[in-house]
């Protein structure tokens, strides 16, 4: 499957079919790794997922924490992030990805930024990143460039000019109230992909109040963009891509029967990894050698056992989608996106049944 | 030949090699007949200097020292390679232990010198320790 801007009618020249498209992410199945730094989790939690997102023919992204130099060999199946803190971003960076992200938002946190402390910051970090060694990564809560549609515009072009316009641009936000006239405003930016994060989206290292209370879940958000964004006729701009609280291959069906393209995990890779979710990222001391830098810690995960645990779990969630797609009488993931007539709701409201744009089980 | 290699960047110094080769070696069915409130023989030993810690067991030499210097016959090298010692013909002299450059030769249960055997005469049939290993630290292959 691809991700990326779509034409929106056949075009000919004279007989011939023109072919050229807009630059696309070709995918083996409907999801991705999301983002998670190098920083944030260690460096054989990062190549485990580097090794599997290439060995899957996915993609894993960098998150916000720059490119580690032995990772550049992986750039065909890395998204490389540009965040609100710019770290670790140069020319080379842009260059070595398969498409460029714009995290503006993130769904554990919506609003706020990013604090790396500085305990974390060893040489090696602190040379990916570009910033001095033991001094805290702090991510400020908005790109002190952006505070519109067209500031966030400008950036997008930039990257496609630095990148030759060869790389999809993915823009990132946070899934909340206003998410549909958010989108529908990035559709016009010029991104070639929206990523949507969605309630209680991944990391143990958020505050906890807005961890919990911050955010809409991601079913809503999802349906009222793919509504808004069908209705505006501007959904072939975009790929949509969601995140946050993607559990399972069922919640990838549903994900796609609602409108979107392909799903952002990140819990369920760490929990392959490892992770027991004690949610004390931010700590430092993870047992199991994902969140740490401590590195009698980080050796406890060996890449070659952890990316062969990511390739079984994302080989398992494959052949769950193709059996329920099966179930459907459904060959072709694109036959999914957006087919609400496959879902039922269950013990949902007439509101959300609205905008789900779901029936209710038995109708 | 196949033979056991660790690789201390991934050996976290659990131990659980140990356990596991005193398990195979004992004939017990269970891993707690085994070992529970027991002394154990393992033949892999876990070297720890605090910082770098890495499995150790028998190098199967290609002109293995202990051999020559076994003044019973009791430590022979099969055709396969892999050195073996046989138990009723040693007299516990451990001049094996001395001479070996590695200290991969132990003192057993009852007077009688112990090493790793590969698991090639108990019923595990290949090396315990590389089973066990939670971490790939221990790995069963032919190296040049």
């Amino acid at each position: 499957m691809f991700l990326g801007k779509k034409p929106d009618r056949i075009k000919r020249e004279g007989d011939e079919l023109c072919c050229e498209l807009t630059p696309q992410l070709e995918l083996s199945m409907p999801v991705m790794f999301s983002a998670m730094s190098y920083g944030s989790i260690s460096y054989n939690a990062h190549k485990s997922l580097a090794i599997a997102a290439s060995k899957l023919g996915i993609l894993y992204n960098t998150g916000e924490g720059g490119l580690h130099e032995d990772f550049y060999a992986y750039g065909a199946n890395t998204i490389v992030q540009v965040a609100s803190g710019r770290f670790g971003v140069h020319e080379k960076y842009l260059e070595a990805g398969a498409a460029v992200e714009i995290k503006m938002g993130q769904g554990a946190k919506p609003g706020i930024g990013g604090h790396l402390p500085g305990t974390k910051i060893g040489s090696d970090i602190s040379r990916t990143r570009m910033i001095p060694e033991g001094s805290d990564a702090i991510s400020p809560a908005p790109h002190h460039d952006i505070y519109s549609i067209e500031d966030l515009r400008q950036l997008v072009y930039s990257i496609k000019e630095t990148t030759g316009y060869r790389k999809p641009v993915i823009v990132k936000v946070a899934a909340v109230h206003n998410i549909a006239a958010i989108t529908s405003g990035i559709a016009r930016s010029g991104a070639d992909i929206i990523a949507i994060d969605g309630f209680r989206g991944g990391t143990g290292a958020a505050p906890t109040r807005i961890r919990d209370n911050v955010g809409i879940p991601i079913e809503l958000a999802l349906a009222s963009v793919d509504t808004r964004l069908r209705e505006e006729g501007i959904r072939n701009n975009v790929s949509l891509v969601v995140g946050g609280s993607i559990h399972s291959s069922a919640d990838v069906i549903k994900a796609i029967a609602l409108g979107a393209d392909a799903c952002y995990i990140a819990t369920a890779a760490l929990l392959a990894l490892g992770c027991h979710l004690c949610r004390t990222c931010q700590t430092g001391n993870c047992n199991w050698g994902i969140a740490t830098q401590r590195p009698e810690l980080v050796k406890r995960l060996n890449p070659d056992i952890g990316s062969e645990r990511l390739i079984n779990l994302m080989t398992a969630w494959n052949h769950e989608i193709k059996e329920l797609m099966g179930g459907m009488g459904i060959n072709s993931i694109e036959a999914l996106r957006g087919n609400r007539l496959m879902l039922r709701g269950v013990g949902l409201n007439g509101k959300e049944l609205e905008i789900l744009g779901i029936s209710h089980a038995g109708e | 030949m196949k033979r056991v290699f660790v690789d201390e960047q991934w050996c976290l110094g659990c131990h659980l090699c140990e356990y596991n080769c005193a398990y195979a070696n004992s004939g017990a069915d269970s891993m707690v007949k085994a070992l529970k409130d027991r002394q154990i023989f393992p033949r892999v030993r876990v070297e720890d200097t605090g910082k770098i810690t890495f499995a150790l067991s028998c190098r199967h030499c290609s002109d293995p020292i202990c051999v020559k210097g076994c003044i019973s016959g009791a430590l022979s090298k099969g055709t396969d390679g892999a050195v073996r010692i046989d138990r009723d013909k040693c007299v516990g002299c451990f001049t094996c232990i001395l001479l070996c450059p590695y200290g991969a030769v132990m003192a057993g249960e009852g007077g009688a010198a112990i090493k790793c055997e590969l698991c090639l005469e108990n019923a595990c049939g290949a090396p315990a320790c590389v089973a066990g290993c939670p971490n790939r630290a221990l790995v069963y292959e032919e190296r040049g």
